[in-house]
């Protein structure tokens, strides 16, 4: 279409295709050859790839429509605690106290599950919920927040606070949901063993291609026109109030999208890491989110997960090398990437694809010539 | 300008679906009747009232805090009157208590005093945003420009000359540029009522000759209100002029008119010079 955003190039079809391959390459050489590709590498691929999703849509909400949220952790853990409940109930009657319930809620003396527990020993129910719960506390608290026009710094404290509270909500034992401990020692999904290499293997494609699907649809939105009315909110929301357009709907709507999005890698995230506890919500989870996408690059889709895969494999490689450098290793990155790389790394490649600044055109300099010919009047 | 000639052009253009046949009488086309807006306990506006017939041009001058500002605000429904309703189409419609969309999709359009536009995305990519349309969440998420739509942009882009600049990145346009940018995305948005901030601030003497010349080919097709602080702007291009001075309406008529009400010089001027012009006139 004349003028307008495509899609995707040919060349960045090719390039989609290229990143799937090389994600889908992983299990395979895994299976065909585990002295290149040690059998921990899928799963923690595999978390890197859930967190990438993290951070895509992250970079709805930020880098398109200028939202910081720093409680994504919360959508996440939601989607996460939602598959974690079907694992639990998929354990059986294997725990460790040999009963129907959960082994923290006989532990707990509870004689029956509770009402909001019912369901999730089905699959498809709990999926959905992964995706349905958060994306309905994203409505509810988008509702009331946007509505009110809550904007910038202030926004951001406030979904700081809401994961501070869902955590110590979580932290209880009396909330239902294993409190510090948590969820783990899960059995199987859908009938695999979770502990098999090649469940752990259909676990990572089913990140992939969630992945990839997540992205085409956030790439969708962002080259339609909402996508750009998107971008007009973040950079002079008065001026689409005063084009007629309602921005709560427009934020609620990637609002919304985003943290669907992000219970989606919630979901697929527990059964690879075998766990999740409160400490999922920890405030400072949800902030290194943003740093993910500040480091790749925000408004780019690509950039947040691109981000993602590289902070946390130096994550995951410092830590184990110099444990008590990775802080101080996260903050100097922070601070490099803000100083010199404020479009992020993939910023730094678009800006040599066009290394050739903009010339002024002839017509600007005629115009401007003409003006200092032209005595100014008092 | 005579009621005759104001009716004619009246009937030629705003022959739109929306606004009721006129008969004998005009109709105002924005009606903001007896407004007062009190901000903890300042006055912004007092019992202002003002009614713009179909087409005209208004300017509007005022010293500062005399309320232009305010009176947009109010108009536009970025602030909520305490007493008096603002309407449309005579007493048609009430657009007090609707929201800023709501009234932009009304047909109300405004243009702030710092050139306000999508900075990241492009000149044609701006006018397509403020085009008329469906402007719901899942409209836009589906829309396909028609090639109808894409004729009214090109025609935008002509009209205020950034053809050439189509695919620029509106950041990079110069200041005056950005001025009409704004002002084009004020015409695809078709609005009865243009409402406009200081359009020439920080413009060359070049780039003002051209506003006022926009400005004037835009009055008729719609109803064009200015608020200008630049008198020789005011002067090259108003039919009527109200003039506001703390919060209410000081004086209204034709350029001559307001410039020799002695309360509008007293304003401007100080009661000294407005006593110095009573004696240059009883002089002549």
């Amino acid at each position: 279409m004349l003028g307008l955003k495509s899609f995707h190039t040919p060349r960045q079809w090719a390039m989609f295709a290229a990143a799937g391959c090389t994600m889908l390459a992983l299990p395979l050489l895994n299976q065909v050859a585990p002295g290149l590709v040690p059998d921990r590498m899928v799963p923690l691929v595999g978390k890197f790839l859930c967190f990438a999703l993290l951070a895509l849509a992250m970079d709805l909400v930020w880098g398109y429509t200028g939202v910081l949220s720093l409680g994504h952790a919360v959508f996440f853990a939601l989607g996460g605690y939602a598959m974690g409940m079907y694992l639990m109930r998929a354990i059986g009657n294997e725990g460790v106290y040999r009963s129907e319930l959960p082994d923290f809620m006989v532990f707990l003396d509870w004689k029956e599950l509770p009402w909001y527990w019912r369901g999730f020993d089905n699959f498809a129910f709990a999926m959905s919920m992964a995706l349905i719960v958060p994306a309905l506390l994203a409505l509810i608290f988008g509702f009331f927040a946007f509505r009110s026009r809550i904007k910038g710094v202030y926004f951001s404290i406030i979904t700081q606070a809401l994961t501070y509270a869902l955590m110590l909500l979580m932290f209880r034992n009396e909330t239902g949901f294993g409190g510090n401990n948590g969820m783990t020692d899960f059995k199987r999904l859908l009938g695999f063993s979770i502990a098999d290499q090649g469940t752990k293997r259909g676990l990572y494609i089913a990140t992939v291609i969630a992945l990839l699907g997540s992205y085409l649809l956030c790439r969708y939105i962002v080259t339609s026109k909402l996508g750009r009315v998107l971008l007009a909110l973040r950079d002079a929301e008065n001026r689409v109030m005063f084009s007629g357009y309602e921005p709560l709907g427009y934020k609620l709507f990637v609002w919304t999208t985003s943290a669907a999005l992000c219970g989606l890698a919630g979901a697929l995230y527990v059964p690879q890491v075998g766990i999740i506890n409160p400490s999922e919500l920890a405030p400072a989870n949800s902030i290194e989110i943003a740093i993910w996408v500040a480091v790749g690059g925000r408004a780019t889709l690509v950039g947040g997960a691109f981000g993602a895969l590289i902070v946390n494999g130096t994550k995951s490689w410092l830590t184990a090398a110099y444990p008590e450098l990775w802080l101080y290793a996260l903050g100097t990155i922070f601070i490099a990437v803000t100083l010199f790389l404020p479009q992020g790394i993939v910023g730094l490649f678009a800006r040599k694809a066009k290394a050739d600044p903009p010339q002024p055109e002839p017509e600007i300099i005629e115009a401007l010539t003409a003006d200092e010919k032209v005595p100014s009047q008092a | 300008m005579s009621t005759e000639s104001l009716e004619s052009e009246v009937h030629v253009h705003t022959a739109s679906p929306e606004l009721p046949r006129l008969g004998m009488n005009i109709q105002s086309i924005l009606w903001v009747d007896n407004v007062s807006v009190s901000f903890e306990g300042f006055k912004a506006l007092t019992n202002l009232t003002l009614q713009l017939d179909p087409g005209e041009l208004r300017c509007i001058i005022g010293p500062n805090g005399a309320g232009k500002t305010t009176m947009m605000d109010v108009i536009t429904g970025k602030t909520r009157p305490d007493t008096g309703r603002v309407y449309m189409f005579g007493q048609e419609l009430d657009i007090t208590e609707q929201s800023e969309a709501e009234i932009a999709r009304l047909g109300i359009g405004r243009k702030f005093q710092r050139p306000t536009v999508f900075e990241n995305l492009t000149v044609f990519e701006n006018l397509e945003l403020a085009l008329k349309t469906n402007k719901s969440v899942w409209s836009s998420l589906v829309a396909r420009l028609s090639s109808e739509q894409s004729d009214r942009i090109s025609e935008a882009l002509k009209t205020i000359n950034l053809t050439a600049r189509e695919h620029t990145q509106a950041g990079l346009l110069a200041h005056g540029q950005k001025q009409w940018l704004e002002i084009g995305m004020l015409l695809v948005q078709d609005p009865k009522v243009l409402l406009v901030d200081e359009p020439v601030a920080g413009m060359t003497h070049r780039e003002m000759d051209r506003t006022a010349e926009l400005l004037q080919q835009l009055a008729g097709d719609h109803t064009v209100v200015v608020v200008e602080h630049d008198m020789d702007f005011v002067r090259s291009i108003a039919k009527r002029v109200t003039v506001l001075h703390e919060g209410r309406v000081l004086a209204e008529g034709t350029m001559d008119e307001v410039q020799d009400d002695a309360r509008v010089i007293e304003v401007y001027l100080g009661s000294e010079a407005a006593k110095a012009n009573e004696e240059k006139k009883a002089a002549c």
